[in-house]
């Protein structure tokens, strides 16, 4: 019996064996998620040095403003993407009328269209020399803007209308996939019991599909508290532009640090109500049967407001920008093609797909990383790496500016005491700035793409490999990364069009003369030339499409029953993933 | 020091539940090793130590008389480099590669000679024609025979099955259990085998570990185990059994088919004599064809249940045979093999073969 083996003889033969502590697989994670988690952490500790007096200074002078600013486009934003989102997700998904299969898809399009592209289409069409108001001054006979009342579209509200169209389709995607989960049988029950369809949605699905909205209007607050362009446009003082002023027009590196870590409270926040709704979420994922929906009906005057309540987002948020876009590019092509567009192309497509590609590996890295991990902290330090896509650019900006000038000086003050030149800057201002600015926030996506993958193959798998003797890297090479090929080119999409449409980061990261096509967009359209550059604009929206046609295509092909006719509700099985 | 596995005072917990509590166990070369117990008593979590797929952390693993992972140093030999075979109960299948490729995954060199030895085996287990198909088109026999293989290409050591016969349909699954059986004696593999089947252990191995609550209770030959059981949990693994408490008196316990000889209880402490449902014989008529050695009893049928091969009889006798008199009766559960229909309240006589009936302390 093996109780019986010497001592000795077990010390002689152990020098085969290595520890199964930490390996490389732990010590990268966490070399990655330092770097990812640098730029917050050189915020946080620039805003806690004293830096005289100007925090009680931003205190007296900006941040109430900033504060109230923000709070009321969150607000806006919050309260029109949830009622346009959810409205038009229960229409869409409970009631039968003309367009439905075409407005199931087509509402998720204004997704594709960046809120600054959208924000300079309509300030073009609707401020005073625009073609609205002039036809309005034609029509009535105005003379000057004093003799009518026309809202002005640079505004809060303005802001607050342009981010709400691009931005509901987040809330309509969750509250959809909400409303499908939910056994009808619960509603039917409400309606045995005596609620009507209206009272009915608002006791039974709405409550219901809570924590699935909340995870929406998380995510559209994320986008909200990201944005420069539109706010910097419409001269809104929200705290991504408040930073940027107090940094480069105040000069104040340390106040702009400041601004940032209470603008990460915020996001803080809104984290925790992410997680928490995902966590309900999950909860509710129970039924094993589902009936087929049972489309209500409509009557022809509520099937017609019906149409009209998807058609107008959709109508808004992407027909008349792309119509009004695609009528300039026609006039004006030449124009912007002479304003160096290739070249700016060319540098969009390269910074995108040099990101993207950074973020696939290191995502998947991670990911497989998480999967193997034996050591906890392992997954604590993944989970904080991914959190990069819930802070705002312009905090990352800072961070990587400050961070990345740190380390040129210490190069730099390195190479004059031991070689005695000077290396100068040698990350600053460079496209690898620019591109460490994606990959820290975008790896969520590309991370969270790999996770969800590897979490559909089944850990045998690992094992059956490993025991037919694949090491870990063989492992993945072998088995997860063919069966992971879709996942992981759909998350190479999603960054490369995030990176494409990307506007705070690129504008103060890039080198000097150094233009992509979100930085050209804006900067013309700020000096009121939006028509020369509307090819360029539509050339993102085109981008963005792309990864939008494909989740519709998921949703369209995803969805229970879609074979059977609307008026024939039918049992499926909806299968319940293993454990 | 002993080749195949050896498994040395194992222990490990998840949290605050202790999974296996100081096991050892050893699968010998050449042999096929059964590890039986319900589920939840451990035996997964065993067989995946013994792979390399989880720390080990307590306790130390042998394989071919060298040392694989050592709890007290936390040092361990990673699954690709111990030259074991692991069938999952999944059988975790490649499904994007087809079924030779998914065999050739572990073989390092695939030399013409183990070319060959995949396709003269695909051809034997029956799969040859599926040799390029995807394993979503098999069934799950053949998935199963595909796994086995895979496991086996690369010529390992020691061969581990996590219940290999669990995933198929009842009516496949004697043929394939006998199958497999078959070539794995022919492949003279050290194999250590997962399974809740005690029908399944009986057939298979040549040592049987029956696991309960992450202890082993009994390692042994098929035989031993059947019929020597070391308490009720083994015994009543192949079936639930009559039981008959009592107080030991004078080291006998009194049972419906007389006194049972306890000399290892003292007298005065509780026991119970536990007989197998096919350890009682019955015999129509009240004066039946008895041994000698045993004490018949008659009783009356109550119910009787064919379920084909054999019959279930519910047969109701006095509680004692020394006083019929006074009313008291049990229900006897017995199986006989073919086809027996007695009338309800026919008289039958019964007795109880002493190999299948088994005393033990009652707690």
């Amino acid at each position: 019996m093996a109780s019986s083996s010497p001592d000795t003889a077990t010390q002689s033969a152990t020098h085969h064996l290595k520890p199964s502590g930490i390996d490389i697989w732990a010590f990268g994670t966490l070399v990655v998620a330092l770097l990812v988690a640098l730029p917050i952490f050189v915020v946080i500790g620039l805003a806690l040095t004293p830096s005289g007096d100007m925090w009680s200074h931003l205190v007296d002078t900006v941040l109430g403003h900033l504060v109230s600013t923000t709070l009321l486009l969150m607000l806006g934003v919050g309260l029109g993407t949830f009622v346009i989102g959810t409205g038009t997700a229960w229409i869409v998904t409970m009631c039968n009328f003309p367009g439905k299969r075409i407005f199931e898809w087509a509402l998720l399009i204004p997704m594709a269209v960046p809120a600054y592209v959208i924000a300079y289409v309509y300030t073009d069409l609707l401020e005073y020399s625009g073609p609205v108001q002039e036809l309005i001054r034609e029509t009535f006979g105005f003379e000057t803007r004093r003799a009518y009342w026309f809202p002005e579209i640079r505004s809060l509200g303005g802001a607050i209308t342009m981010m709400t169209m691009v931005l509901y389709p987040y809330v309509y995607l969750l509250a959809r996939s909400a409303f499908l989960e939910q056994s009808v049988c619960v509603l039917e029950a409400s309606r045995v019991l005596g609620k009507g369809p209206w009272q009915s949605f608002f006791k039974v699905a709405l409550p219901l599909a809570r924590p699935a909205i909340a995870v929406g209007i998380s995510l559209v607050l994320m986008e909200t508290l990201n944005d420069y362009g539109t706010v910097d446009f419409f001269a809104v003082s929200t705290f991504s532009k408040g930073i940027y002023d107090v940094w480069l027009n105040m000069n104040s590196p340390s106040g702009a640090a400041q601004l940032a870590s209470v603008l990460l409270l915020f996001v803080i926040v809104l984290i925790g109500v992410e997680r928490y709704g995902r966590r309900k979420q999950k909860f509710h994922h129970t039924s094993s049967h589902v009936r087929a929906l049972p489309g209500f009906q409509l009557s022809p005057l509520r099937a017609a407001l019906a149409f009209l309540a998807c058609a107008i987002p959709v109508t808004v948020g992407f027909l008349v920008p792309a119509w009004v876009l695609g009528g300039y590019a026609l006039v004006f092509y030449e124009e912007t093609l002479a304003a160096n567009f290739w070249d700016t192309t060319l540098n969009s497509l390269m910074l995108s797909s040099m990101a993207a590609s950074i973020a696939i590996i290191l995502g998947v890295f991670l990911a497989y990383s998480l999967r193997l991990g034996q050591t906890p902290w392992v997954r604590v330090v993944t989970r904080f790496a991914a959190l990069g896509y819930a802070v705002p650019g312009a905090v990352l900006a800072i961070g990587i500016l400050i961070y990345l000038g740190w380390l040129d000086n210490s190069i730099d003050a390195w190479a004059r005491d031991a070689f005695g030149f000077s290396t100068g800057l040698i990350f600053s201002g460079t496209v690898i700035a620019v591109t460490f600015g994606y990959v820290v926030r975008f790896l969520s996506l590309s991370f969270g793409s790999a996770e969800a993958g590897l979490s559909k193959i089944t850990a045998s798998m690992d094992g059956a490999a490993r025991t037919l003797g694949a090491g870990p890297m063989a492992t993945l090479r072998r088995v997860h990364l063919p069966m992971l090929k879709g996942s992981i080119m759909t998350a190479a999409l999603l960054v490369f069009v995030d990176c494409m449409k990307e506007l705070p980061m690129t504008a103060v990261l890039r080198p000097f003369n150094f233009e992509t096509l979100a930085t050209f967009v804006h900067q013309y359209a700020s000096d009121e030339l939006l028509p020369e550059a509307s090819l360029a604009a539509l050339s993102i929206v085109a981008a963005g499409i792309i990864p939008v046609l494909l989740l519709s295509l998921t949703i369209t092909r995803s969805r229970p029953g879609q074979i059977a006719p609307d008026d024939e509700p039918h049992l499926i099985d909806i299968e319940e993933a293993a454990p | 020091m002993t080749d195949g596995l050896v498994m040395e005072r194992i222990r490990h917990t998840f949290g605050d539940t202790e999974i296996l509590k100081d096991v050892s166990l050893v699968a010998e070369a050449g042999k096929l090793t059964c590890l039986l117990g319900p589920s939840g008593c451990g035996k997964t979590t065993l067989l995946r130590l013994a792979a390399g797929l989880g720390p080990l952390q307590d306790g130390r693993i042998y394989l071919q008389g060298k040392i694989v992972a050592d709890g007290a140093n936390a040092m361990s030999l990673p699954p690709e480099k111990r030259g074991i075979g692991l069938m999952f109960q999944d059988y975790a299948l490649f499904p994007h590669l087809n079924v030779f490729d998914n065999i050739a995954f572990g073989v390092k060199n695939l030399t013409a000679e183990r070319r060959a030895w995949i396709d003269t085996n695909l051809e034997r287990m029956g799969v040859a024609k599926h040799r390029n198909s995807f394993p979503h088109v098999l069934s799950g026999g053949q998935q199963q025979r595909v796994a086995l293989l895979r496991a086996l290409a690369p010529q390992p050591e020691i061969l581990l099955l996590d219940e290999p016969f669990s995933g198929l349909d009842v009516t496949r699954r004697a043929q394939i259990r006998e199958d497999t059986l078959n070539f794995l004696k022919d492949c003279g593999v050290a194999v250590l085998m997962v399974t809740h089947d005690p029908e399944e252990a009986m057939f298979m191995a040549d040592h049987i570990v029956v696991m309960k609550d992450g202890k082993v209770v009994q390692a042994g030959t098929p035989v031993q185990t059947y019929f020597h059981p070391v308490d009720a949990f083994v015994a009543e693994l192949f079936g639930p059994m009559n039981h008959f408490h009592g107080i030991v008196d004078k080291g006998e316990l009194n049972t419906p088919f007389g006194p049972f000889p306890i000399p290892s209880i003292s007298d005065g402490a509780r026991a119970k004599v536990l007989v197998r449902m096919e350890g009682i014989r019955v015999a129509m008529g009240s004066h039946g064809d008895v041994p000698d050695e045993c004490c018949a009893t008659t009783g009356h049928v109550e119910d009787t249940y064919l379920l084909g091969r054999s019959s279930h009889l519910h047969i109701r006798i006095p509680a004692s045979p020394n006083t019929p008199d006074t009313g008291e009766t049990v229900l006897l559960h017995v199986r006989v093999s073919g086809m027996m229909k007695p009338e309800n309240g026919a008289a039958v006589t019964v007795w109880a073969d002493p190999k299948q009936a088994f005393a033990f302390a009652d707690d």
